[in-house]
C-alpha cells in the first residue's frame, strides 16, 4: 500500500492506494494518522477512491484513527468509498458511525 | 455459465505457508486463480477471498502467535456443488462462545473482533473444530452454483444475528 498525504483546505487529506491488510497497510495507516496528528494536524479526511481490498485489520484501524481524533478534539472524515469498502463498513454498521461523502470536494467543505 | 465439477478426492489446492502476514496475498491469489476455474464470479470471490485473508490471519496471529516457524496449512476441495476451504494451525485453540457479537454497542468502536463475523457472512458455513493434540482446523464451505435470482453479493442479504 502506498501512502498520498497532503493537505487541502486545513485539513490533512491522507490517501491510501492498494491494500488495507493485516501485517502491512494496517500499519501504514496507524503511522499515517499519528505523523498527521504530531504535525498538529485537527482534522483528517481518509480518501479511499484507491483503495482495492480492507479486511478486519483495516477496518480496526479506521475506528482507531477515528477514535483517537475525535478524542483529541478533532475530526476524521471518509470519502469517495469504492463499494466494496462500502459494503464492509455497511456489513458491520459502521457506515453510520463514520462522517462518509461521496466526493473530496464535498467533504473538504464540511469541515 | 456456471458449471458443477465433480466431487474430488484430490484436493484443488494444498499449500502451507509460515506464519508471516506477508504469505497472505499469495494464499489469496491461489485460491482466487483455483475459485475461477471452479466457476465463481469476480464478485464471489471478492469475498470469499477476504474470508480466506481473515481466516488465513486469525490461524498466524491467534493460532501461531505469528511463529514463522509454525506452518498454516490451506486446503481447498469440492464436496458436491460446495468449494470446501479449510485453514489449520498448531495453536492452542481458543473458544468460539467467546467471540463477542461486533455490532453490539458496547463492541462497535472496538478495533478488533470482526474477523469471523465477516467470514461467516461471506461464507456458506463456517465451522471450527480443534485437534486433541493441539491445532485449529477451521472449515469453511462455499456454494459453487446458485439457483437463479439468488444473490451472489452477500453484502446485499439481510443482516443476520452472529450467535458466536
Amino acid at each position: 500500500m502506498k501512502m498520498q498525504v497532503y493537505t487541502a483546505d486545513g485539513v490533512t487529506v491522507l490517501k491510501p492506494k492498494g491494500k488495507i491488510t493485516i501485517g502491512v497497510g494496517d500499519v501504514a495507516l496507524r503511522e499515517a494518522v499519528h505523523e498527521a496528528l504530531a504535525a498538529g494536524a485537527k482534522n483528517i479526511l481518509v480518501n479511499l477512491s484507491q483503495v482495492t481490498t480492507i479486511d478486519s485489520s483495516g477496518i480496526g484501524e479506521l475506528v482507531s484513527a477515528y477514535t483517537t481524533v475525535t478524542n483529541r478534539g478533532g475530526k476524521l472524515k471518509l470519502c469517495s468509498l469504492p463499494s466494496k469498502v462500502n459494503d464492509i463498513l455497511q456489513i458491520t454498521q459502521l457506515i453510520s458511525v463514520f462522517d462518509v461523502y461521496e466526493s473530496e470536494q464535498e467533504a473538504l467543505s464540511s469541515f | 455459465m456456471l458449471r458443477l465439477p465433480m466431487a474430488s478426492a484430490e484436493p484443488e489446492v494444498r499449500i502451507s505457508i509460515g506464519s508471516r502476514f506477508e504469505n497472505i496475498d499469495l494464499i489469496q491469489i491461489v485460491v482466487d486463480d483455483a475459485l475461477g476455474r471452479l466457476g465463481l464470479d469476480e464478485e464471489e470471490r471478492h469475498w470469499v477471498g477476504i474470508a480466506v485473508r481473515e481466516a488465513v490471519a486469525n490461524a498466524i496471529k491467534h493460532g501461531n502467535r505469528q511463529n514463522p516457524e509454525k506452518n498454516v496449512e490451506v486446503e481447498l476441495r469440492v464436496d458436491g456443488d460446495e468449494a470446501v476451504i479449510e485453514v489449520q494451525d498448531y495453536g492452542p485453540g481458543f473458544d468460539p462462545a467467546n467471540v463477542g457479537d461486533p455490532l453490539s454497542p458496547e463492541n462497535l468502536l472496538k478495533p478488533n473482533g470482526r474477523g469471523i463475523f465477516y467470514m461467516k457472512r461471506f461464507m456458506d458455513h463456517v465451522e471450527y473444530s480443534f485437534r486433541p493434540e493441539g491445532g485449529t482446523v477451521l472449515t469453511m464451505r462455499k456454494r459453487l452454483a446458485r439457483a437463479a435470482g439468488e444473490p451472489s453479493d452477500p453484502s446485499q442479504l439481510p443482516q443476520e444475528e452472529s450467535k458466536e
